[in-house]
């Protein structure tokens, strides 16, 4: 598709165009979290319990008087970071098992499918929790976790789409020059199935965060590693006194998923024009 | 009625299948654990040396073959025996057993709600469509995707319990108030109210969305049009033509999403004290009681499994084709 098509589908939906906005601004914020805040969000920067609006503290502190504000910044850097890493890690377990199943059909299809069926039964926020407390919480298990227990839609996604794709004349075309299966799977019917995958993955980067912020409130989250949902978690029991140390990185949680949801539905009717207007 | 029966005969041993896999698969996960289980309980004991932790392992065969193991521990989880824990000092499946019942009315309740309330608000907002009303209900839903579960449940509390004083903030009945019969039924649901509305938003959301697309995919259908053509009322028209049909993908992602729903009771749990399997969930992460973790996850799965096998029984009566076509 022509780059300026692209781009005028995407900017018809002025809900993801303002997603966009948000995001590019809450990547700003994180790529300069140290130049806006310098110094260690984990440090004392002002008395304990200042309400938002003090002087050296925009958001407020919390409990032991860490900048409300700095750990936002900070956090937006973890919380993006984790959203990736782990749908990428998802997307390479989810596509191959689904692009194996879709592709060699039968039996393959049938073992991959009982296996992901079997990921999708389990309860999988229990299962994060139950592997990130055995393996204890870092910044790798988190991940690691996240993508364990998000793989399963894009398998069937996956699949779904190499099933319809496998019968097509051009892929029956590379089958009969001989091509052999990486190089069809690879180079035939993977580019022609990435719009839908593009899609889903851009909204799984949102529930990673959402996971990972859930993790974190727990306690799950990594120790050296400022987090929202770890704020959250650790205010909660002052909340009657001290709202705000709960409410702003609750809000900085739904700008930034909420965003990632408004761009993901935005490259939706992008990529797949025909289903957009067929919704519309 | 012999095709949902055999409909169901055949859930009920995919069931099995899966619960297998899930125990191999627990089974797995206990030896990952960190602690061996004779070290601990030599520590417990106050008596670490070489000979008696070696004894202990002989004595619960922690020295067989790993499929020995394999053996021996699913042949305790079929007589429901999930393991022992040291830092409780009881059994676990003890401990689970006497949260069990506070997990099931909240992840019941919650499910049940959100799936008639989204429905209906899905229902609302296709038969109104492009109106303010649809606008409305796609803004919140688009709004409670977005949140965080654990959030919504602190600002609700923060409104309702904090600021208003309406609504219990925590706990699943009143403490000393020493209520019976209809009394306690009653303080036990007061308490059940923000658990059980923060749980269910997520999904009424989801189901409302979910409602209104497929609603709105049914009204274009032929058989619509005909019984338009017959003169048959709006409102019987989308009741008994429009939704009927339209439900069908929502029962669907109603099961698929049980296992999220379970899993959220952990959140929700936590944020409102309410004494059931998720909050002994947290307990267990703090104190790091694998044991417990793990029949946690163990039992979860099990209510998964029963949530999804009850789907299967609506789309039965929803959909009476299914007895005759499968």
């Amino acid at each position: 598709m022509m780059k300026s098509d692209f781009w005028r589908a995407f900017v018809r939906n002025k809900g993801a165009v303002l997603g966009l906005v948000i995001l590019i601004a809450i990547v700003v914020l994180a790529a300069f979290a140290s130049v806006f805040f310098p110094g260690d969000p984990w440090e004392m920067a002002t008395a304990p319990f200042q309400p938002p609006l003090s002087e050296d503290a925009l958001l407020g502190s919390d409990m032991l008087g860490r900048d409300i504000a700095s750990g936002i910044a900070h956090g937006a850097r973890v919380s993006l970071l984790i959203g990736l890493t782990s749908t990428a890690a998802a997307l390479a377990i989810g596509v191959t098992l689904g692009a194996l199943a879709g592709f060699h059909g039968g039996k393959v299809d049938d073992a991959i499918m009982r296996f992901t069926e079997l990921f999708q039964t389990i309860p999988n926020f229990v299962l994060a929790v139950v592997l990130v407390a055995i393996f204890t919480p870092s910044l790798t298990t988190i991940v690691l976790a996240i993508a364990i227990v998000s793989w399963p839609p894009l398998a069937r996604l996956a699949r779904a789409e190499f099933l319809s794709l496998r019968t097509r004349e051009f892929v029956q075309a590379a089958i009969t020059t001989g091509q052999s299966s990486t190089s069809i799977i690879l180079r035939q019917i993977l580019p022609n199935s990435l719009s839908p995958i593009i899609v889903s993955a851009s909204l799984m980067v949102a529930t990673a965060i959402l996971l990972e912020s859930s993790l974190s409130f727990l306690g799950l989250g990594d120790p050296n590693a400022m987090s929202w949902g770890y704020m959250i978690g650790a205010a909660r029991t002052v909340i009657r006194q001290a709202w705000w140390m709960s409410v702003f990185p609750g809000l900085a949680i739904v700008l930034t998923v909420l965003a990632l949801n408004l761009v993901g539905e935005g490259l939706n009717d992008a990529l797949n024009p025909k289903l957009a207007r067929s919704r519309g | 009625m012999l095709g949902f029966a055999q409909l169901f005969a055949s859930r009920l041993v995919k069931a099995a299948a899966i619960l297998i896999a899930i125990v191999v698969m627990n089974f797995f996960l206990v030896h990952a654990a960190p602690g061996d289980p004779a070290m601990v309980m030599a520590g417990e004991a106050g008596a670490a040396d070489e000979k008696f932790v070696a004894q202990l392992r002989e004595q619960f065969g922690l020295d067989r073959p790993l499929y020995e193991q394999l053996g021996t521990y699913v042949a305790k989880v079929v007589q429901g025996d999930l393991g022992f824990s040291y830092r409780q000092q009881r059994p676990v499946w003890d401990i689970l057993a006497e949260r069990l019942p506070a997990t099931l009315v909240l992840t019941l309740t919650a499910f049940l709600l959100a799936l008639a309330a989204g429905v209906a608000l899905g229902t609302l907002a296709a038969i109104a469509v492009g109106t303010w009303a649809d606008s409305a209900i796609t803004v919140i839903a688009l709004l409670a995707y977005a949140t965080p579960i654990y959030w919504i449940g602190l600002m609700l509390s923060l409104l309702f319990s904090i600021q208003l004083g309406w609504l219990p903030a925590f706990g699943y009945e009143t403490i000393g108030a020493g209520y019976t019969g209809l009394a306690h039924v009653a303080d036990v649901a007061v308490h059940l109210i923000l658990p059980v509305i923060t749980l269910a938003l997520f999904y009424m959301a989801s189901y409302a969305r979910l409602t209104r697309a497929s609603m709105l995919e049914v009204r274009g259908l032929d058989f619509v049009k005909t019984a338009k053509a017959k003169g048959l009322t709006q409102s019987r028209i989308v009741t008994r033509h429009v939704l009927r049909n339209a439900i069908l993908p929502v029962i669907t992602v109603a099961g698929i999403q049980a296992g999220q729903l379970v899993g959220g009771s952990i959140l929700i749990e936590t944020v409102f004290a309410w004494p059931g399997i998720g909050r002994l969930a947290f307990e267990a992460v703090l104190q790091r009681d694998y044991q417990v973790l793990l029949g946690i996850f163990l039992v979860t799965s099990i209510m998964v499994i029963l949530f999804n096998i009850l789907t299967d029984i609506l789309y039965g009566l929803v959909d009476p084709r299914i007895q005759v076509s499968q």
